[in-house]
């Protein structure tokens, strides 16, 4: 039902640029004012976010630990899963951050009724999960392609390695073909799986949906549609310059793409896609487990009542000088 | 051909059918799980479940000795006897042996009129019954022997010292 | 099939059809043998804590302040700005799924809620209706829910069936870690006297006596003498073990279950072996007469002002440092949080062994140092004389705690101690020790008697892998390194595994090592003679 529900959102979304560009004409309100709007929200946003995360202390160290503590010399510690200092928490946190490190414990690879192996569900959602996002960030980067001249070094170096295959013309792009079937993965998983299903929220839905529209008006352009390239780079140069533009012939699915990425970047401070600053921010990862190594200090460590020895022996005086305890006051 | 070739050939269709009758005695989000984990140690239910009927299954065309029958009941039933079940339920899951054939080969006996023959095995399903019963007894019994141990292992060293009479 | 007879599933009646309604939609069936009792009104006095009164989970009226909402609402909002983890945790969650079957409960029960992303949704969904635009906006749309009286009461159901084990939060990408939801939830269920007994009323008895089982001194003090002169029965050996001693070294500081239950006190006579052999200068205390501490399992400031007592009772004895027993969920108080809340421990000195010379540079701070880091080094240094024979008749396996081994990490120390100690030893399959260990099902407060079938079933993953290297190896004693695991894994193994017993590190120690004076015919520390050793009149 939630997936339904994305899914409309979505249609909804494609259908104001239908009746804004198709019927009303508005390529200024599409292509310059909404892009505006979602860049200010969206790190206007981020920011709020994080601030507020970072400005909540953090009032005890309470590191998940995943290997071998840092004890007697002899004994070989784990510093990848069990940090004992900050550079090392920066290599858990590289780990964990570039490769998902947590996710792939998962992989289990068993012998099964007899020889024979079997890999559990889990690591597909590792590697579909690295798949999606390693592209993703391959193909924002090559985009940086549409809103510079000349195009950098470096951009042009991820486009050829990208286009390795070699294949089809215009040549694919591996991360086109790369994202469209992870993020379809995804979807299927959290439709398929009853367990996925239902967990899984509208938020869940809504910006796979969203991303999988985006991929595929992108690819339509790339491929199929033929779009007028020359005239959303005049676009898109304007806008990154602030001297924005808005040339004519550029086809609708330029601004069914466009939109959908800034309805993504204005929806993404508001939305669980705020992982991806938050995953830097958690304490059971992001603190060594050097704690009785050195004091962690709590910044609102509460006052709270004790029981002091002395009432203790106050209380249980008679008793203890009975049994022929030490005591403090005879 | 008689039921009990049928029901020997169609052993994995049958057990299939069965399996899936007793994960949807479970809440469905968890029945998932229990199927589709294979890994003994992360599903000890769905895995013990599966590897157990089985057994119970060919008690129904070929000799299996008593002790074998009784230690896949139990092992099925101390997991049931657990969970969220009523002690019909808890046990019932048997009678989806039934089903589970009926599903499955109910058309063939109607057709060749293997009545009589599918009597007899439902009443070996019956007494597989009947010690299920048994079972669930023994494991509610073992739950409440091991509440007292532990009540009393608890304070043992204090209780040992006062009532010390030896 | 003749038409008379009935169906099966007439007899037998099963909702074939998965719930049409979400997760939000269900409520919780709240029954005998998955609840735990509520706290007694005394104990809940004695701590000064909120709304004492008698009532059961299973009433329907469950006597709440009228203004619990409002308590409850405030208590999350002050949270949310004292607690990073509570908020990014909130946040931050994509529902991924790769906890879901990580959970012993869940695995053990197939209920979904056990899955730790719906328990940690629990909270969640009311933080989004109450704390998020988006939630006030789009209510469930944008999976927000109320608070109602049954959700509070799913709140209590559900986070009282968390061990706080933190086995999920080994595989979230984003160390989401349950436990540290489940010890939000359960503050917040305190602020309107939603408690358990066997929390509160431990916690109220360790304040009061310095143990959880509320032992008066003299009680402490005889049940310290009396295992000297059982020990003395064993071995033939007198050993000293000094209570509240001025001046000495080393504190020794012990859960509470080692001197009073079945089998830790067979552990606490293998410390009582170490320490003579050793000739170690050292004190117990009858004030912190408890290394446990269940202020863990209710909030963070009864868990400061119980753990206080180590510190204080340090400081007034005068020693230079301190020892700590095997115990799980202590060790994660004094790894993660004695220091912050106690310290600085300023007055003690760091760790030094006195038999070794071993500087303990990782406690430095903590000045606290884990038994078997200890007798690790004094085997390491060769400084005890341990014969592996005197534990033939065990076939030993070890169970990780929860604790020590997501919250510390203290995983290869116990195995070097044991492997000295004993010639059969056998680990249980990879996915289910170390980080990844299972739990015993009795965690975080939950080792009632009334949640014995819950237990049961959480308990089973571990048991199961139990249940393996018993087949195959013959293991017939599981070892393990915590309190509550040695009170909560011998219903275990008697229900899936009968036939292996459970046993602490040290029992081990105490039986391998071989003592200075002992007499001929000393036995193991459970009085059984040793395995070539039997007298006629045993045999």
């Amino acid at each position: 039902m939630n997936a339904i529900y994305s899914l409309i959102a979505v249609f909804i979304l494609i259908a104001l640029v239908l009746l804004g560009i198709g019927g009303a004409g508005l390529y200024y309100v599409f292509g310059v004012i909404i892009p505006y709007v979602a860049i200010v929200f969206f790190l206007a946003g981020f920011v709020y976010r994080v601030l507020k995360w970072a400005k909540a202390p953090v009032p005890f160290r309470i590191t998940t630990t995943c290997g071998q503590q840092k004890s007697l010399p002899w004994i070989k510690n784990n510093e990848l899963e069990n940090p004992s200092t900050g550079l090392s928490v920066i290599g858990r946190m590289l780990l964990e951050v570039l490769f998902f490190r947590s996710l792939f414990r998962n992989t289990k690879t068993e012998l099964k009724d007899g020889p024979k192996v079997v890999y559990s569900l889990n690591n597909w959602l590792w590697l579909g999960g690295l798949a999606f996002h390693w592209s993703f960030l391959i193909i924002i980067v090559r985009h940086f392609r549409f809103f510079t001249e000349p195009v950098p070094a470096f951009i042009s170096i991820i486009e050829k390695l990208d286009s390795f295959f070699q294949v089809g013309l215009p040549i694919i792009y591996a991360t086109d073909a790369i994202i469209l079937a992870a993020v379809s993965f995804l979807v299927l998983r959290r439709i398929m799986d009853s367990r996925m299903r239902y967990i899984s929220l509208n938020a869940d839905f809504f910006p796979l949906f969203l991303i999988l529209s985006i991929a595929v008006t992108g690819v339509w352009m790339r491929y199929f549609g033929k779009v007028d390239v020359i005239g959303i780079k005049e676009l898109a140069i304007g806008l990154f310059t602030f001297n924005p533009v808005v040339p004519e012939g550029i086809g609708v699915f330029f601004f069914i793409h466009l939109f959908l990425v800034s309805v993504l970047i204005a929806y993404f401070p508001f939305s669980k896609l705020m992982h991806m600053g938050g995953v830097f921010l958690s304490p059971t990862r992001n603190l060594a487990n050097n704690n009785r190594m050195k004091r962690h200090i709590n910044p609102w460590n509460p006052k709270v009542k004790f029981h002091t020895y002395e009432e203790y022996e106050d209380e249980f005086r008679e008793v203890m000088r009975d049994a022929g305890m030490p005591l403090d006051k005879k | 051909m008689s039921l009990k070739n049928l029901l020997e050939q169609n052993q994995d269709v049958i057990i299939e059918r069965w399996l899936d009758l007793i994960l949807a005695t479970y809440p469905s989000d968890g029945s998932f799980f229990l199927k589709k984990q294979k890994n003994q140690f992360a599903n000890p239910v769905g895995y013990t479940i599966s590897k157990e009927i089985e057994i119970l299954y060919q008690t129904l065309f070929k000799d299996v000795d008593t002790e074998t029958i009784s230690t896949s009941l139990d092992s099925i039933i101390k997991i049931r006897s657990v969970q969220d079940f009523s002690p019909s339920k808890a046990i019932g899951f048997i009678f989806l042996l039934k089903k589970a054939i009926n599903d499955e080969l109910g058309n063939t006996v109607k057709e060749e009129g293997l009545y009589s023959e599918l009597h007899e095995i439902e009443s070996s399903i019956d007494t597989l019954i009947l010690k299920a019963f048994d079972s669930y007894m023994k494991s509610k019994d073992l739950l409440f022997r091991i509440r007292a141990d532990e009540l009393n292992r608890r304070t043992k060293i204090i209780l040992s010292r006062y009532s010390d009479t030896d | 099939m003749p038409e008379d007879q009935m169906k099966p599933e007439e007899l037998f009646q099963i909702d074939y059809k998965p719930p049409g309604k979400g997760w939000m939609e269900t409520k919780p069936d709240i029954r005998r043998g998955k609840i735990n009792w509520a706290a007694v009104p005394k104990s809940v006095e004695y701590l000064d804590l909120p709304n004492p009164r008698k009532w059961s989970p299973l009433d329907k009226d469950w006597k709440l302040p009228d203004n619990w909402k409002e308590i409850i609402l405030e208590g999350m909002r002050e949270r949310i700005h004292k607690f990073r983890t509570f908020q990014v945790f909130m946040d931050i969650c994509v529902r991924c799924g790769a906890c879901a079957d990580k959970c012993h409960f869940f695995i053990g029960s197939g209920d979904p809620k056990n899955m730790p992303v719906l328990r940690a949704e629990l909270l969640r969904a009311v933080y989004r209706k109450e704390f998020t635009l988006a939630g006030k906006l789009m209510g469930k749309m944008a999976g927000a829910r109320d608070l109602t009286e049954d959700v509070l009461k799913e709140w209590f159901f559900y986070f009282f069936q968390c061990t706080e084990c933190r086995r999920c939060s080994v595989f979230c990408p984003y160390g989401i870690d349950t436990a540290e939801i489940t010890m939000m939830g359960r503050e917040l269920l305190s602020l309107v006297g939603l408690e358990i007994d066997w929390v509160t009323t431990p916690i109220a008895n360790c304040f009061r006596t310095g143990n959880h089982l509320g032992i008066q001194p003299h009680g402490f003090q005889d049940s310290i003498d009396f295992a000297v002169d059982d020990f003395k029965d064993l071995t033939g050996i007198k050993v000293e073990a000094p209570v509240n001693k001025k001046g000495a070294e080393i504190l020794f500081i012990v859960p509470s279950a080692d001197y009073f239950a079945d089998p830790h006190y067979y552990g606490l006579l293998g410390y009582m072996a170490l320490f003579h052999e050793i000739g170690l200068d050292y004190t117990y205390s009858s004030y912190a007469s408890e290394g446990g501490n269940f202020g863990l399992f209710h909030s963070n400031q009864a868990m400061k002002r119980l753990n206080s007592k180590i510190y204080m009772e340090a400081e007034r004895l005068g020693v230079k440092w301190i020892i700590g027993g095997e115990c799980g969920h202590m060790w994660r108080v004094i790894n993660q949080y004695m220091d912050t809340m106690n310290g600085p421990a300023d007055f003690l000195e760091v760790p030094k062994s006195p038999i070794t010379g071993t500087v303990f540079e990782n406690t430095k701070a903590t000045k606290m140092v884990h038994i078997c880091e200890f007798t690790a080094d004094l085997i390491k240094n060769d400084k005890l004389k341990l014969d592996k024979s005197r534990n033939d008749q065990w076939r030993v396996t070890f169970h990780d705690s929860c604790n020590p081994a997501r919250a510390m990490g203290i995983i290869e120390e116990p195995r070097y101690v044991i492997n000295s100690c004993c010639n059969h030893f056998f680990e249980m399959p990879e996915n289910c020790i170390k980080e990844q260990t299972f739990c015993c099902g009795g965690g975080a407060g939950l080792g009632t008697d009334e949640n014995m079938e819950m237990r049961m079933r959480g308990g089973l993953p571990r048991a199961n892998a139990v249940k393996y290297v018993h087949d195959k190896y013959g293991v017939n004693v599981l070892t393990c390194m915590c309190a509550i695991d040695k009170a909560v894994l011998p219903a275990l193994m008697d229900y899936w595994v009968p036939g292996v017993q459970v046993g602490a590190v040290h029992e081990l120690v105490g039986n391998a090592l071989v003592m200075k004076g002992e007499k001929e015919d000393r036995t193991d520390m459970r009085g059984e003679p040793f395995i070539g050793k039997e007298t006629a009149k045993d045999v």
